[in-house]
């Protein structure tokens, strides 16, 4: 059966994930040594992982209210407050959600639709534009530079903002580019966006994975901003929390009473035990992500250092866990380094291509592995490129 | 804790190239830190976390508990630094509580460490009693793990 006519013109529009066209052929093979995985290679902390197990053994497996808990969202405001200095009402600005891309998600289905234009800057996590699609609105993508060392500028914004737009996008610290946005890079983005009326999603899920000591600041901060920003968060990556799905936007409350009453009507709640060990993280898992944060740091001083000496040009990465070399040097592009690395050497990186146009030229390594892994991966690139 | 210490005693092949670029310090002042721990005795020495139940033959080792009459002025330092020239001797700790030394033995066969500890450990003067235990099987040494649990990374790609 044909089901061209019985399917969205939305979801049919929307392209399959590069990085997961890639990964079927990596699937295929034995013994790959992986660059590629988005996600920690830390364990849940321990007395993390236990209060969820404790809330199991107590038979705690109802559901939530539809925000999350209560003790949840005060512990989430009271992060955002010492880390961030923004504070959130607890009651009324925040909603608990499955992984920040579910908040990703209904945030920008309650702020676009149809004859809305929405920004957003690539390369960048792949899920904006086809949510913005079946948001039913249209993205229009902007493309960092790494002469601007992949921040967005505003006077880049300015050029694309018409009388139809409506959001930016805003994914910083950057996954893949590993770009992050200073307080006077905000200040100038905050200028256009109250010149021109928009409103920002603020995707911050990396935020504590920041370096040079260089802390994360949220545009919600920047005067006139708060009002006009959704911040989406998680634990998935601060603290190691990817399997258990949680995530949260806060924001004012006239918008997070409409995303929430979208995620009530598909969701209900996010889960239960995730969210009581969300509370333990909060609490007390601050020493946990300097822990990992600083492993991080070490592996990414080695991987940027040893891929600058072997000729690719990497740019220095100030936040998340990836590294975005330069691989035009080889006079291959994207998918064809990649795809040649993976078959001559078993190493699997992801095409830059996969984030977006502007990606093209480029691959992301991912350093969330031992420096044992790192370095045996690092070792075989070398020999790759020798051998070009 | 030192990084570099830290660093070294997990993975001790690294370079002093490589260390520079992870710790982001130049490298002649790893060089330089390195040869000073040495100096000092910090850093005794590097070598391979070797699982010797994987080597056939590799022998047995022992646990040996002594209590030991301590002697004026020196307490148990005379007595155990005359432990640290027998080669069957591994390593040598002195302890709070029921017992005072606690020496690990390495041995080719349970004889041949039965007969270090009869005839040699027993006879020694100001040793009170020994309390010999054969080790079975080692799961965690030096912080690594000896037992294949669940090695395989299990992320998956996504997205």
């Amino acid at each position: 059966m044909n089901y061209t006519d019985k399917l969205t013109e939305s979801i049919q529009t929307v392209r399959p994930s590069g990085i997961r066209r890639f990964f079927d052929i990596v699937n295929e093979m034995d013994d790959v040594i992986s660059l590629s995985v988005g996600e920690p290679d830390f364990q849940t902390p321990w007395h993390v992982r236990e209060a969820g197990i404790r809330s199991l053994e107590k038979g705690r497996t109802w559901y939530t209210p539809n925000r999350g808990f209560k003790e949840l969202r005060e512990e989430i405001t009271k992060f955002y407050s010492r880390k961030y200095n923004i504070s959130y009402d607890p009651l009324t600005e925040v909603v608990v959600t499955v992984g920040g891309s579910e908040a990703i998600d209904i945030a920008i289905r309650c702020m676009a639709a149809a004859g809305d234009e929405v920004l957003i800057p690539q390369p960048s996590f792949v899920c904006y534009e086809p949510l913005t699609i079946m948001a039913g609105a249209t993205p229009v993508i902007i493309e960092t530079k790494a002469e601007d060392n992949f921040r967005l500028t505003a006077q880049q914004l300015e050029e694309k903002i018409t009388d139809k737009t409506k959001l930016l996008i805003l994914p910083f610290p950057n996954n893949p580019t590993g770009a992050i946005m200073e307080r006077a890079d905000l200040e100038a983005i905050a200028q256009v966006i109250r010149k021109h009326d928009l409103m920002v999603l603020s995707d911050e899920i990396y935020s504590e994975l920041t370096y040079n000591g260089k802390k994360h600041v949220s545009i919600a901060e920047i005067d006139g901003m708060r009002e006009r920003t959704v911040v989406i968060n998680g634990f998935s990556k601060a603290y190691a929390m990817t399997g258990w799905r949680l995530g949260y936007a806060l924001g004012p409350a006239g918008i997070i009473e409409m995303v929430t009453k979208l995620h009530q009507y598909c969701i209900m709640s996010a889960p239960t035990t995730a969210q009581y060990a969300a509370i333990e993280a909060l609490k007390n898992g601050d020493d946990d992500i300097k822990m990992m944060c600083e492993q991080y740091d070490m592996r990414r001083r080695l991987v940027v250092g040893t891929l600058n000496d072997m000729g690719l040009d990497c740019f220095t990465p100030e936040g998340a866990f990836y590294a975005f070399p330069c691989i035009r040097s080889t006079g291959l592009n994207s998918e064809d380094f990649c795809t040649r690395l993976l078959q001559s050497k078993h190493v699997a990186l992801v095409p830059g291509s996969a984030f977006g146009e502007s990606g093209e030229g480029y691959a992301r390594l991912s350093y969330s592995y031992s420096i044992k892994h790192l370095k045996e991966a690092l070792k075989l690139i070398k020999e790759f490129i020798s051998e070009l | 804790m030192d990084r570099l210490l830290q660093l070294l005693s997990e993975n001790s092949s690294l370079t002093t190239a490589e260390l520079s670029m992870i710790l982001g310090e130049p490298e002649d002042y790893i060089a330089a830190q390195i040869k000073e721990y040495e100096k000092s005795g910090i850093i005794r020495g590097y070598r391979a976390v070797v699982n010797w139940d994987a080597v056939p033959e590799s022998g047995v080792v022992a646990l040996i508990e002594l209590k030991v009459a301590p002697q004026l002025q020196k307490g148990f330092d005379e007595f155990a630094e005359s432990l640290l020239g027998y080669d069957e001797v591994e390593s040598v700790y002195l302890m709070a509580g029921a017992y005072d030394l606690l020496l690990t033995v390495k041995g080719r066969t349970i004889q041949d460490v039965s007969a270090f500890v009869a005839k040699q450990l027993a006879a020694m003067n100001g040793i009170l009693s020994t309390a010999t235990h054969f080790m079975l099987k080692r799961y965690k040494e030096n912080g690594v793990s000896l037992v294949d649990i669940d090695k395989k990374d299990r992320r998956e790609m996504v997205l």
